[in-house]
């Protein structure tokens, strides 16, 4: 569904990712691990649109898009949550996923994933009027997940949804995450806390200063020295 | 008393036209940072803009006023379009220098073809030339169309930018950029707008001023520019209510001044203000000390 093939970024003179290839699969949940600094969240914005690449493409249902705007992007149902939720502090909650319904023309449709997201995280519903900024990191982490729902993903792009979050709230986010999944869409989930990421995942890829150094199964990398030693602790 | 009561009457009238000015600034300054210091000129573009239609055309005032701010709004927009949108990955210093020169090059354009000379509205509609007295207090038709109409477009643009699409677009790009763009929201297209309905109003103040002071020249934005970008700052640049605030603070100021004190000294008053407000409170009354984004 989302294929990513030979991606090269530079900014200005240094290289951040050395040519790298990914794909996702309909229905599935990826994950892309990795350190501070591997080119983890320059990878989701350069698939989002907001990088432009040096070379390499991307395909979406084997489509290029690499020429296409981020609007285009996002009308095609790629959908980015990204690093450090970046919800709009100064408008409401309700504002926020309004914001996220931004292209949509089906008032109606809307109003249902609107009532669908306020079902979900009801403590967003509790607080539609309060500005997001004053929101705690889990609530807004939850904004900014609610927002992209908005959009009717097909495939889903998240940037360290666990980002500064307490465990007990780490937990919450990936359930939603595998539940979002379950219900259908798919998923690249960008993670530094590699143990949740291969829990939930159906694949990974392991991303190391720009180069993908390992990929498999979620099992597979969980159970490999490698990984073991680097990311999980082991 | 009275005395104070008719420079408050005189500020009101003349804060709306610095108010209507400070909008554009800040709104422009809120979404991209940038001054724009054309601005008093496009204000300027539409005092004669509306002077051709009334003039010449024999137009009406609504009319005239109408026509002046879609010309300015056009304007506006090949502006941005033109000259700083080129410049989006330039320092800002490079599109502020930028501004000036778009500044210069609307005020000697203009000047090439209507003259340096100043010029007058004209006869006006009867009805604007109307005065009544309440309680000692003198007050111009004039002044109630300046004011009417531009708390008008005050509470147009509020709806706007609170409940319109592209009016929490614009909040939204000027919040977060690429969290907007990641919400598909096109950047430039709301960039266009916003300068689009800041020029629209800047329009609107040229043709009430032509209206108020029956006295217009290629060089009347200058002044006036500066005076809306100080009352910008002093509310607290990029925010609207700031905008004015500080529209109708340094209206009255200078009304206030030269009632008691001489006309002489208003503009010292207005750029004292300046100065004491970015030492004591550089972020304006209204603004929040933000750490600069590194």
């Amino acid at each position: 569904m989302l294929e990513i093939k030979d991606l090269e970024v530079s900014f200005g003179g240094i290289t951040a990712l050395k040519g790298i290839s990914l794909s996702v699969a309909e229905g599935e949940i990826v994950t892309l691990i990795g350190a501070n600094g591997a080119g983890k969240t320059t990878t989701l914005r350069t698939v989002s649109g907001l990088v432009k690449p040096r070379s390499g493409h991307i395909l979406v249902d084997g489509k290029d898009i690499t020429k296409l705007s981020a609007q285009a992007r996002v009308k095609r149902g790629l959908v980015q949550v990204p690093e450090g939720r970046r919800v709009f502090p100064q408008m409401s909650v309700l504002e926020n996923l309004e914001l996220g319904a931004y292209l949509r023309k089906d008032a109606k449709a809307v109003a249902a994933d609107l009532d669908d997201v306020f079902a979900r995280f009801p403590r967003l519903a509790d607080r539609r009027k309060q500005n997001a900024g004053t929101l705690s990191g889990g609530e807004q982490q939850m904004l900014a997940i609610g927002r992209a729902l908005m959009g009717r993903p097909r495939i889903l792009l998240l940037d360290e949804p666990s980002m500064g979050l307490a465990p007990l709230l780490v937990q919450e986010i990936f359930t939603i995450v595998s539940e979002i999944n379950a219900a259908g869409t798919t998923v690249l989930l960008v993670e530094q806390n590699a143990n949740m990421a291969l829990q939930v995942a159906n694949r990974g890829y392991v991303l190391e200063t720009g180069k993908i150094v390992l990929a498999g199964t979620a099992s597979e990398l969980t159970s490999t020295d490698e990984v073991q030693r680097a990311y999980l602790g082991g | 008393m009275e005395q104070l009561a008719q420079q408050l009457v005189n500020g009101l009238a003349l804060g709306s036209i610095y108010a209507l000015i400070a909008l554009g600034y800040t709104m422009v300054y809120g979404i991209i940072q940038l001054i724009n210091f054309a601005h008093g000129d496009v204000y300027m573009v539409g005092a004669y803009v509306g002077y051709f239609c009334m003039v010449h055309l024999n137009l009406g005032f609504v009319e005239s006023l109408v026509i002046a701010m879609a010309a300015c709004t056009v304007l506006g927009v090949v502006i941005e379009r033109v000259a700083y949108k080129p410049l989006r990955r330039s320092t800002r210093i490079a599109v502020l220098i930028t501004a000036i020169g778009v500044s210069l090059l609307l005020e000697y354009t203009m000047m090439f073809f209507v003259g340096a000379d100043t010029r007058t509205y004209g006869v006006l509609p009867p009805f604007m030339e109307q005065s009544f007295s309440l309680g000692g207090v003198l007050i111009t038709m004039k002044q109630i169309v300046i004011i009417g109409v531009s708390v008008l477009l005050m509470l147009v643009l509020q709806y706007i930018v609170r409940y319109t699409k592209i009016g929490k677009a614009m909040r939204a790009v000027s919040q977060d950029a690429d969290a907007a763009r990641l919400m598909g929201i096109s950047v430039d297209n709301t960039i266009s707008f916003t300068f689009a309905i800041g020029s629209a109003l800047a329009g609107a103040a040229g043709v009430l001023v032509g209206v108020y002071y029956n006295a217009i020249n290629p060089l009347m934005g200058v002044l006036p520019g500066l005076k809306a970008f100080i009352a910008a700052v002093f509310g607290g640049i990029g925010l609207i209510p700031g905008a004015l605030l500080g529209g109708y603070f340094i209206g009255a100021s200078e009304t206030l001044v030269a009632g008691y004190w001489s006309s002489l000294y208003t503009d010292a008053v207005v750029f004292a203000i300046l100065i004491l407000v970015l030492i004591f409170k550089p972020t304006g009354l209204l603004g929040k000390n933000v750490r600069e984004k590194v």
